[in-house]
């Protein structure tokens, strides 16, 4: 072979079955080329099953910095008898197969493109040692340290990744970096490696970024945003984010004092049962929320519904997968777009956060709960399986210490008091209460006023003048003219602020009412809140003209404003969300090298406010990216903006599998014509 | 229904320890048929809390949807109420209670809300043993919808409209029995005398406290060949014993034929004293308590009283261990870990 020694930008796939071990093997060379400074992205792409079925495992590595998928795989490591034969195709023309030379490779594996290197992995395994399970576990160490050899990454990096791994189970760090040895040894001896010609050098790209998946994050956004309650059922590809939640709860929500937990979770019977738990905790003053994927979110349709219309605060992060139905559960897409959007009968519609990235995971669930709080309406993080269940290199988390919560309009004993004494004739029958307990000397509602005053609850900087109740509060008056009422929380008050939270129609009182004027009313003060929910949600990020990576520059500068401050001017626009993001990004600057070039925009988040219509305003034609069948984010568009269809061009991916570069570049190539 | 309250109290209605009148106690103004069950039961609820002392803002009262899980509305004006969605009840109440576990919770549910649509919800609360009253408005009816049956209709009751329900009846009682429910009561709307301490003790009680009370539908099941009507009832009816509720401290003096009495401590040290009738039945023996159900059932009667309880309950909160103050009262001190142990997680990523 001789060609042009690719030095950190390839892609290798790892074939394994299911099971064996193969995942902590492969992490280890990921972490081992992260730890060189180089840019790198795994994918796992695994199967609906716990052990025996096909599952790959790819590895982008781009000293670009291109983080998304890209089609081609220059090296195979196919230990899977079971998909040998797809493996063995898709190799890249000038590629390597790399295989267990133990038996020999059966007729038809004779490509001349290619550079086969057969290791005998079996043999070596079963030389060196004598338990089963240990010869099926090291047999994976052994092809990474042939990869070690081949690649020629540092010892020392690998070597102090399986001490860090093993930590606590020393007796386990000698046998695999024994293994580790056997397959370098054995490269070193049998192969020469500078035939090979890819590299892994060492580079300081990646700053202080961090390797970390998108669930984790979630998890761990929930942490520092307060939530105390989690009520969850398992369904991949969301588990994990409940499982980081109690990682990190565990090990920083324990009372040093007591050793009792500040936070509850709960693993309910089905999902209706999570978010019902979710919506109790919420209206009684905790922070809450629960993790699905779109079945469960189908069956939570039915409280999302009462959380929008009796204005109760909900957090629900959804993991999309691959559906319709139970579809493919190990598999991604961005098809919930629609469901979440409308979810439930009946007028209804939800904020939703799109993250692209860990980081954006971490930040939306935490901001998640502030909105929902804020609205008085559930907030649904609109992640999917690649970026919840994949590592990604991500900017490092921060946190601002002095951030408060914002629990938005809850009242206080107090303020439930001072709303009363302006008024001077109350209400009959309450005025005559409390003069009652006056009359006796019960003290109660004095003691439930410093409670009060205990609680982390509300704006304590509330400045709206709470004369607009003109004495007597009703939980569902707007007097700020934003559409948001104030609520209150069981136990605030002896006397005042006690309603029923229903689901059926009531009044500006919380009285149940079949009044057309009234529920008209009521359903028309949601829509202006709808309008402030455009006001709070995170607006969309945009970048103008070539993209500023050209160069060979990891990471880009987004603008958070429309045009950017460095100009813009195509008159083609394309949009893309969550974890299409770097594989758009990659797609243009491919079309800017012929070019191409295109204004981009990345919202954030569902209801759209008047910087995302800017942008579709001021283009002619956009190209939607999107990963599922139907354009749903596109018909959302159009819904809510009233946008021409014929303005919109899809940009497609719904095969389960993270969209690519390449795909994008061509569909945008091809429809631009 | 009605559609006036009279404003009139007479002035020298007695008061609580709190000072407070039993109507201090009392809801709106109900929407249910006259002589509903249903109104019968809420103002025992009235009446159990106005005598128990109890703060009607340290209560939530909870709810499905039907005719009973309308009833929240109509007791305890002063306590915060959510008429959540059919059967899901019981999740809301959890999570509720997992925020704050210093509030009483009070959830009414029907016969359908628990035993048809609410089946999932309401044996997984009770396994959870969540602390909480659990209320059945039992009619065997579906009110709101003009009278179909339910799930705890019995075989061969006669509806209204003469049609023979044909499927075996839900047992509430003994499913929670069998189920580890640590409080399980049995009543009917018409005996005060029974539900009232009842009611104390189920609120009393640390664990999940659930009551199945017989509350016949006057409009779509009180006809002949019902075995909800009112009259059916009244003549099946087998009582376990009269009982009485001591909160905490207080002497009972009500008097008892030697012989016959059993107190039961709560874990706050109040004390129920059963008056048995019952043979061959103890109230702390789950497989007692189920026997003398079926055998009941067996001869057509409805057992009622306090029919099972573990006095060695433990609650969810206990469970889970959580802190003995509320959740929903933690600081941000409490519950964020700052931007120093953020840098140490970022640390541990690279």
């Amino acid at each position: 072979m001789n060609q042009e020694t690719k030095i950190n930008d390839f892609v290798i796939r790892f074939a394994n079955v299911n099971g064996t071990g193969s995942a902590s093997a492969n992490a280890l060379f990921t972490k081992a080329v992260f730890r060189m400074g180089v840019p790198v992205t795994p994918k796992n792409i695994f199967p609906s099953n716990i052990q025996g079925l096909p599952t790959w495992y790819e590895v982008r590595v781009s000293e670009k910095g291109h983080l998304g998928r890209r089609e081609g795989v220059d090296l195979m490591i196919a230990v899977n008898p079971q998909s040998m034969k797809k493996d063995y195709a898709d190799v890249a023309s000038g590629g390597y197969f790399l295989y267990d030379s133990s038996k020999p490779l059966p007729p038809g594996y004779d490509r001349t493109d290619i550079t086969h290197i057969g290791i005998p992995l079996m043999n070596l395994c079963n030389a060196e040692f004598t338990d089963a399970r240990q010869r099926q576990l090291f047999k994976n160490i052994v092809y990474v340290g042939a990869i070690v050899a081949l690649f020629k990454i540092e010892l020392d990096v690998i070597e102090e990744l399986i001490g860090q791994q093993f930590k606590g189970k020393e007796k386990l760090i000698e046998p695999n970096i024994k293994a580790l040895k056997i397959g370098e040894n054995w490269v070193l001896e049998n192969f020469d490696v500078d035939n090979f010609d890819l590299r892994i050098e060492r580079r300081d790209l990646l700053g202080d970024k961090i390797l970390f998946s998108g669930n984790s994050a979630c998890g761990l956004g929930a942490i520092y945003a307060g939530a105390t309650v989690a009520a969850w059922y398992p369904i991949t590809p969301s588990t994990s984010v409940v499982d980081a939640f109690a990682k990190y709860a565990s090990k920083y929500r324990v009372d040093a004092e007591t050793g009792n937990n500040n936070y509850a979770i709960v693993q309910a019977e089905d999902e209706l049962a999570a978010i019902g738990m979710v919506m109790g905790a919420s209206w009684n003053g905790a922070r809450a929320f629960t993790a699905t994927s779109g079945p469960g979110v189908s069956l939570m349709n039915e409280f999302l519904g009462l959380g929008y219309f009796a204005e109760v605060p909900t957090v629900l992060i959804d993991v999309q997968r691959t559906g319709p139905s139970t579809g493919m559960p190990t598999r991604t897409q961005q098809s919930d777009i629609l469901l979440a959007a409308y979810a439930s009968h009946g007028d209804t519609k939800h904020p939703l956060l799109f993250p692209a990235s860990p980081k954006e995971c971490f930040e939306m669930t935490a901001q998640a709960f502030d909105l929902t709080e804020q609205l008085q309406t559930p907030a649904i993080v609109m992640t999917d399986l690649d970026l919840g269940m994949n590592d990604h290199v991500t900017e490092p988390l921060a946190w601002d210490d002095t951030r408060e919560y914002k629990r938005g309009k809850v009242l206080t004993g107090e303020q439930l008091d001072f709303i009363y004494k302006v008024s001077t004739n109350g209400n009959g029958s309450r005025g005559k209460l409390e003069d009652r307990s006056r009359e006796n000397g019960s003290d109660s509602a004095d003691a439930v006023l410093s409670e009060a005053d205990a609680q982390p609850l509300g704006d304590q900087n509330l400045t709206q003048p709470l004369e607009q109740f003109k004495g007597k509060w009703g939980r569902y008056l707007d007097i700020d003219g934003d559409g948001i009422p104030y609520r209150t929380i069981p136990g605030t008050h002896s006397t005042r602020g006690a309603f029923v939270t229903r689901g059926s129609s009531r009044d500006e009182y919380a009285v149940y009412t079949e009044d057309a004027d009234v529920y008209q009313r009521f359903v028309d003060r949601l829509a202006r809140k709808w309008e402030t929910a455009k006001e709070l949600v995170p607006g969309p990020v945009f970048l103008s003209g070539p993209p500023a990576s050209t160069g060979g520059q990891f990471g880009h500068s987004y603008s958070a404003i429309w045009p950017p401050p460095y100009g813009g001017g195509s008159d083609l626009g394309v949009i893309f969300f969550g974890t299409s993001t770097d594989a758009a990004i990659e797609a243009l600057e491919l079309l800017a090298d012929e070019g191409i070039l295109l204004d981009a925009m990345r919202p954030r988040a569902f209801p759209f406010g008047k910087a995302f219509r800017d942008f579709v305003d001021s283009h002619e034609r956009i190209f939607v990216i999107e990963q599922n069948r139907d354009a749903q984010f596109r018909s959302l568009m159009m819904i809510e903006l009233g946008v021409n269809a014929d303005k919109l061009v899809s940009v497609l991916n719904y095969d389960g599998m993270p969209i690519t570069a390449d795909n994008i570049f061509r569909q945008i190539k091809d429809k631009i014509k | 229904m009605t559609y006036v309250r009279s404003t009139f109290r007479h002035p020298a209605l007695p008061k609580n320890d709190l000072g407070y009148t039993v109507d201090y106690y009392e809801g709106s103004l109900s929407t249910l048929c006259a002589g509903c069950g249903h109104d019968s039961i809420n103002a025992a609820i009235v009446e159990a809390c106005w005598e128990l002392n109890i703060e009607p803002h340290k209560v939530a009262k909870l709810s499905g949807i039907g005719c009973s899980s309308k009833s929240p509305a109509y007791f305890l004006s002063n306590s915060h109420g959510f008429n959540s969605v059919h059967g899901r009840m019981p999740s809301v109440a959890t999570g509720a209670n997992l925020a704050n576990r210093d509030l009483i919770y009070f959830g009414v549910s029907g016969d359908g809300d628990t035993a048809s649509i609410g089946m999932g919800q309401f044996v997984h609360v009770v396994r959870r043993n969540l602390n909480m009253v659990y209320l059945v408005m039992n009619n065997g009816c579906y009110g709101l919808t003009k009278g179909q049956d339910s799930a705890t209709a019995d075989a061969g009751s006669k509806s209204k409209a003469g049609s023979v329900n044909l499927f075996e009846a839900i047992d509430l009682a003994s499913l929670a029995i069998e189920l580890g429910a640590t409080f399980v009561g049995q009543s009917f709307s018409g005996d005060k005398e029974q539900l009232i301490p009842l009611l104390k003790a189920a609120m009393k009680h640390k664990g999940f406290a659930m009551l199945n009370v017989i509350s016949p539908c006057v409009t779509f099941n009180n006809n002949p060949g019902s075995t909800k009507s009112y009259d059916y009832v009244r003549e099946h009816v087998e009582i376990t014993g009269t009982m009485d509720f001591a909160p905490m401290m207080k002497e009972i003096t009500a008097s008892y034929e030697a012989g016959s009495i059993n107190d039961l401590t709560m874990h706050d040290g109040s004390i129920i004293r059963l008056h048995k009738l019952a043979k061959d039945w103890d109230p702390f023996d789950p497989n007692s308590a189920m026997n003398a159900i079926h055998h009941a059932k067996r001869k057509g009667e409805i057992l009622t009283g306090l029919l099972y309880m573990d006095q060695d309950s433990i609650e969810l909160h206990e469970m889970l261990k959580t802190n003995e103050k509320p959740l929903n009262l933690l600081s941000k001190f409490q519950l964020c870990p700052g931007s120093e142990t953020l840098a140490k997680i970022n640390a541990g990523l690279r």
